[in-house]
């Protein structure tokens, strides 16, 4: 068998999705968090990528560029949000970021 | 030989995303996420995606985590203190996590159980087929990113600069 | 079974290493001559003749140096660092054509160790993941002044690589190719061919942004104030010892060479010869290496130093056994573009160390508001310009 089955990569784009969910709902610290949801938008993009494969079309490598470029912008912009946040409530902590909550 | 390749470099991945979940300082996470990148990189060579995997490489591995790394470099992120959480989040959650990969192992085997990836089974992944797809079909997306690109821009510089007395 | 693929494969592989460790070693041993010879000063000479065991005596100093690790550092980070930094310098080598296909013993292969169609972005995809070795070793080091220079190294690193992937886009919009090998075939012709002086729009100025953003990614003068050493104790090695400090200067030459070479194929027409060589242009090195043997010759017959009077005639000599083995038809099929491929990345290495040792450094600040403020607007006009000519001319 010189060849990979379709399924294990999709399984593998999974297994890294909830293990990207995990660290989301887990973790406290902010930074992790959104690391967390770089990992999330990378499993997805196997998933893309894997289908483009199996469909020998271009599109689903677009899809994922297009991915790639909105998850930089996001990473750009929420980090900045982190060091305001931190500037203001000098913490990394979601858990104290609660001034809104009841 | 391929099935070697992916077995490598996914266990790899995997490893460096337990990695990520689990370390509590995060530069640990960060160099772990970098490993993530790289290997998923490698898997995209394997699938024909030749430019997706270099610009993997550039846009996400070389710059998107060299910009966490600044701000966990920065902001002299410690380690994370644990504090309590309640019993039943701590009873639920790891089950239903692994209840969730399950749900998702078992759509992905019985939807999609034949096809096969061995390298080189896949060409059209070159700049050339990617520049026109770009072009020709994706072209408003491909503007309306730029356009996107460019809030993110003024926005970041806006949220962190310092503020003139 | 092996095949030939694997064994030509693995011979490339040990040349091109031991030739490129080489050539790091006495890349250093240049730079100190060519700067001391621009401050009227001998540089190293007493080691072997004129120095040239200068290198070897450096190698010896640092492998046996006592290899200390501070207890206070993040010993993986601090330990992957230098690791990183030289494995990604030595990787984008594994990409540049050195010269067309030859055949040898029968075997015909490319003077290249792979030929991948996304060669360029190969080697910025490579280049990007070089700011790690000093982000993190600025990092694991534990120490203010290291992480200042790492920081300062990184952020001057990721900003000019914007304007260098932008002046490398231009020419490749003329060449319409993103292999390296057929990059330079498309150059093929005389000087008038090369993308430096071809095409719609002749790329000078994406030539110039090239070297400058070259200069600034590999932390030259005059953009090396995070590895300075009056301003920064040492800047992001602060903390490192013999090898590992080795491997950083390993990696910055490597770098070096990197950009040159990228250089050379991207606008200087790779292995071509100025000019046909129906026209004569490969009696041009045997013409160069017989007129530096005979001036080797005159300087040993009226010789300044007492040691000069067998050194000079010694490297005269060879020399004019040089240019003689230039004449046999037998090498130049893989000679001479050999010849013209080292000399143009010689020549822009030259310039790098002419540079050393002429400007001085930029400060911090000024040099980000140099490339933010500048070089990237002037490189993104000329991409427009550049593309805006191909597409009217085409």
């Amino acid at each position: 068998m010189a060849e990979v089955p379709v399924s294990w990569f999709l399984t593998l784009s999974a297994v890294l999705f909830v293990l990207g969910v995990s660290g989301f709902l887990f973790r406290r610290n902010i930074i992790t968090v959104f690391m967390s949801i770089e990992l999330m938008l990378n499993a997805v993009n196997l998933t893309f990528i894997t289908f483009a494969y199996q469909l020998k079309q271009v599109n689903g490598h677009l899809f994922a560029f297009f991915v790639m470029v909105v998850a930089a912008a996001e990473a750009a912009v929420g980090l900045a949000i982190i060091l305001t946040v931190f500037k203001n409530r000098s913490t990394l902590n979601i858990d104290d970021v609660n001034s809104m909550k009841n | 030989m391929d099935v070697i390749l992916f077995l490598v470099f996914a266990i790899i991945a995997v490893v460096c995303a337990i990695n990520v979940v689990v370390q509590t300082h995060p530069i640990s996470s960060a160099v772990s996420l970098i490993g993530v990148m790289g290997s998923l990189a490698i898997l995209y060579l394997l699938l024909g995606a030749e430019f997706i995997a270099a610009a993997q490489v550039i846009v996400y591995a070389g710059a998107v985590m060299v910009l966490f790394i600044f701000v966990i470099m920065l902001l002299n992120a410690g380690t994370e203190v644990r504090r309590g959480r309640s019993l039943m989040v701590q009873a639920l959650g790891v089950p239903l996590l692994i209840a969730l990969l399950g749900v998702l192992a078992f759509f992905v085997q019985r939807l999609y159980p034949q096809g096969t990836v061995h390298f080189g089974g896949f060409r059209g992944g070159t700049a050339l087929a990617i520049g026109r797809a770009l072009f020709t079909t994706y072209l408003l997306p491909f503007e309306i990113t730029s356009i996107l690109i460019l809030i993110a821009i003024v926005g970041a510089i806006v949220l962190a600069r310092k503020e003139l007395d | 079974m092996i095949d030939s693929f694997v064994v030509i494969t693995l011979i490339k592989v040990l040349v091109v290493f031991a030739v490129l460790m080489t050539t790091l070693a006495y890349l250093q041993w240049v730079e100190r001559k060519v700067i001391a010879h621009i401050q009227v000063r001998p540089g190293p000479y007493r080691v072997g003749p004129h120095g040239l065991l200068q290198p070897l005596a450096d190698v010896i100093k640092l492998v046996t140096k006592e290899d200390l690790v501070p207890p206070y550092v993040n010993k993986p980070l601090y330990l992957a660092a230098p690791f990183l930094a030289i494995t990604m310098a030595l990787l984008s080598i594994s990409v540049i054509p050195f010269g067309p296909e030859i055949s040898v013993a029968g075997h015909s292969t490319l003077m290249q160790l792979t030929d991948l169609n996304i060669g360029v972005v190969f080697v910025l995809a490579v280049s990007s993941m070089g700011v790690y070795g000093i982000a993190l070793a600025g990092w694991a080091s534990n120490n203010k002044y290291a992480l200042l220079g790492g920081l300062r190294s990184s952020a001057q690193m990721i900003s000019y690589e914007l304007p260098l992937s932008l002046a490398i886009a231009a020419p490749l919009l003329i060449s319409n190719t993103l292999s390296l090998r057929t990059l330079v075939e498309r150059q093929s012709g005389s000087v008038l061919h090369w993308n430096v002086l071809h095409g719609p729009f002749p790329q000078i100025f994406s030539f110039i942004i090239f070297l400058i953003a070259a200069f600034a990614e590999t932390n030259r003068v005059p953009f090396d104030l995070p590895e300075a050493e009056n301003e920064l104790v040492a800047g992001f090695h602060t903390e490192y010892s013999s090898m590992k400090f080795a491997s950083f200067f390993m990696a910055e030459y490597a770098n070096m060479i990197t950009v040159s070479c990228m250089a050379t194929l991207l606008f200087l027409g790779g292995w071509m010869a100025p000019w046909p060589a129906a026209y004569g242009s490969s009696l041009v090195p045997p013409a160069i290496f017989a007129i530096a043997g005979l001036i080797a010759l005159y300087h040993g017959l009226n010789y300044a130093r007492k040691r000069d009077k067998y050194t000079f005639p010694a490297f005269g000599v060879i020399f004019l056994i040089i240019a003689g083995i230039f004449l046999l038809p037998i090498v130049q099929a893989w000679l001479l573009p050999l010849f013209w491929f080292c000399a143009k990345t010689g020549a822009i290495l030259f310039a790098f160390m002419w540079i050393r040792g002429t400007l001085p450094r930029f400060r911090y600040d000024q040099l980000m508001g140099f490339t933010w403020k500048f070089l990237f607007p002037v490189a993104m006009l000329n991409l427009l310009v550049t593309g805006f000519l191909v597409a009217w001319f085409s």
